[in-house]
């Protein structure tokens, strides 16, 4: 029983890719699939995120003990979808103009951006294995501290692509402020107790 | 968030691109076509041109939509068609019929490119009156089968490029703006003209959405130049078909070679006026959209680049990208218009 819950939440993070493809694949994206397919894997990348950052509470309101294996797993499908959602804007925004990638990256704010949460999420994936972590020791820890940047820096992206309606952003927005906010408020409470412990020695 | 689209014909099978080509390829083709559509068990709804109609495309017949009053169909029964050759006219293949009514952007009926098609079906376009207003000889409130009254149409085939680099080619049903405006006899004053899209919160949930930022009505403008300029395009049909709500029905305007937030549909208001007048994307953004809004690859949105488009539909595999010309490719019809001005800065 417990084998199997590995295999099956790393099936169930492939279900959106694969009903992307499905749905590319029978031509029922509509007439502009590239357009469909940069909203929808960069919103499945920001979810996958959101999960990233999501395991660390949960596991400290429920209880539950869930390894570290599984947040290292839905990180690494972040960067997957992230991965797709370059792919995508290669194909389809710059039609493998590699010339104008560059250019892009450093005129246009929310493509630099978010192309640094990516160099990011691609930092976080290639120190992932366990060999790594080893390797980094303290570091690593600190290294991993940067997936908190990605995320802003991809809110900031998806905010400034924002054309007349809010109402997604700020379902994303909320997500994200709670789950940093209750990293905040921790990270207070433990330093006033330092502090605390510090004066009454 | 998806667009849902259960097409399992193929754009291609529907309207093969060689009927646009020309008039006589299109000719010749038909017997091919009448032979294929029935050896393919029949297609659902391709017209077949009958005697003497020379229109350039048609709506499907089991999408073609009825009159929206009886007034309606006379003026449909005779429509001049497109020219093989000039402005009016691109010699490319047109987006189909489904994608150009399935795929809009029209945010009174929602943000999604399939909003407006799945959320219109409750707008009503009759009756239809617009207002004539400001710097005019004959201002009032005219009913649109007066507006439409002396007005024959035709048919003109343009391509519409949209902000956000996307692209497609539409065979429009309409007649010139200039004339339109000429009857209500603008005053030396009248330097500009200001358009109005109609607001309906009952039929229109993009304009009770509280997360909207967009100041409705919608408001266009033009300088009176370049809308009594011969491309500038009153629309009341594509396809040979009266237009449906999504791409502004009843009646809209179309100016090629801006991009197509301009082109405003549900025209409600017509008012002339002296100052160049606020319209809603300059408002909203003025760094971002600019009044002038011409098409021009050298100046790039924020958010966009604007050297290249992709022309719709595409599919994974196809590679859709091609290079967008100054003004949008019209340049020897309104360059003329821009003379001396700084199109950096007046964007
Ligand atoms: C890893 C972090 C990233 C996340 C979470 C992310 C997320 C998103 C989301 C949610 C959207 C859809 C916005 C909307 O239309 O509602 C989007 C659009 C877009 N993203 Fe990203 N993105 C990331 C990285 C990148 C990178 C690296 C690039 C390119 C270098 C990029 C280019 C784009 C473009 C061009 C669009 C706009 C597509 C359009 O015009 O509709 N993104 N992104």
């Amino acid at each position: 029983m417990r084998k199997a819950i590995k295999p099956a939440v790393f099936c169930a993070c492939l279900v959106p890719f694969c009903w992307l493809f499905y749905l590319v694949w029978t031509n029922n994206l509509g007439p502009d699939p590239g357009e469909a397919l940069a909203k929808e894997s960069g919103e499945w990348t920001f979810r996958f995120l959101l999960a990233t950052l999501a395991i660390t509470p949960v596991q400290q309101f429920t209880g539950w003990r869930i390894t570290n294996r599984y947040r290292r797993m839905i990180g690494l499908f972040s960067l997957f979808y992230a991965s797709a959602h370059f792919l995508v804007y290669l194909m389809f925004v710059l039609g493998f103009r590699w010339g104008t990638l560059y250019t892009e990256i450093l005129e246009r704010p929310y493509i630099t951006v978010g192309f640094s949460a990516f160099v990011i999420l691609v930092a976080l994936g290639i120190t992932s294995p366990k060999a790594m972590l080893r390797k980094l020791g303290k570091n690593w820890k600190r290294l991993h501290r940067l997936i908190y940047v990605a995320a802003v820096l991809a809110m900031i992206h998806m905010i400034w692509i924002l054309r007349s309606d809010f109402g997604e952003a700020l379902i994303y927005g909320t997500v994200l402020t709670l789950l940093l906010g209750y990293r905040a408020v921790n990270w207070l409470r433990k330093r006033n107790r330092k502090l605390r412990l510090a004066r009454g020695s | 968030m998806l667009i849902k689209k259960p097409s399992d014909i193929k754009p291609s099978e529907i309207t093969p691109e060689s009927v646009y080509r020309n008039r006589r390829q299109f000719m010749a083709d038909t017997g091919a076509l009448a032979i294929g559509a029935i050896a393919a068990g029949g297609l659902p709804g391709l017209a077949i041109a009958q005697d003497g109609d020379a229109l350039k495309a048609r709506a499907p017949v089991s999408l073609s939509r009825s009159a929206p009053a009886a007034w309606w169909e006379p003026k449909f029964a005779n429509i001049k068609p497109a020219p093989d050759s000039g402005p009016f006219y691109t010699g490319e293949a047109l987006t189909p019929y489904e994608d150009v009514t399935r795929y809009n952007n029209f945010y009174e009926f929602g943000m999604d490119k399939g909003d407006p098609s799945s959320n219109s079906g409750r707008f009503e376009v009759d009756p239809w009156s617009i207002e004539i207003a400001g710097e005019c000889g004959r201002p009032g409130t005219y009913t649109l089968e007066d507006i439409l009254k002396p007005h024959d149409l035709e048919e003109r085939i343009y391509r519409l490029r949209c902000v956000e680099a996307w692209s497609m080619v539409i065979p429009w049903i309409g007649f010139p703006l200039a004339d339109l405006l000429k009857r209500f006899e603008p005053t030396s004053r009248a330097r500009y003209v200001e358009f109005q899209t109609a607001v309906d919160r009952d039929t229109m949930p993009g304009v009770r959405s509280p997360f909207s930022i967009i100041d409705w009505p919608y408001q266009e403008g033009l300088r009176i130049d370049e809308a009594m300029n011969e491309l500038a395009f009153m629309a009341v049909g594509l396809y040979g078909n009266y237009l449906p709500p999504q791409n502004g029905a009843p009646i809209r305007l179309v100016v090629p070679w801006k991009y197509g937030f301009k082109s405003i549909k549900s025209i409600v208001r017509i008012n002339f006026v002296e100052e160049q007048p606020n319209t809603s994307w300059n408002d909203l953004q003025a760094n971002e959209y600019g009044f002038y809004a011409n098409v021009n690859p050298n100046v790039h949105h924020p958010r966009w680049r604007q050297d290249t488009e992709r022309r719709l539909p595409h599919t994974l595999f196809s590679r859709p990208i091609i290079d967008t010309r100054l003004f949008n490719g019209y340049g020897e019809q309104v360059a003329h218009l821009y003379e001396g001005m700084d199109l950096a800065r007046y964007y």
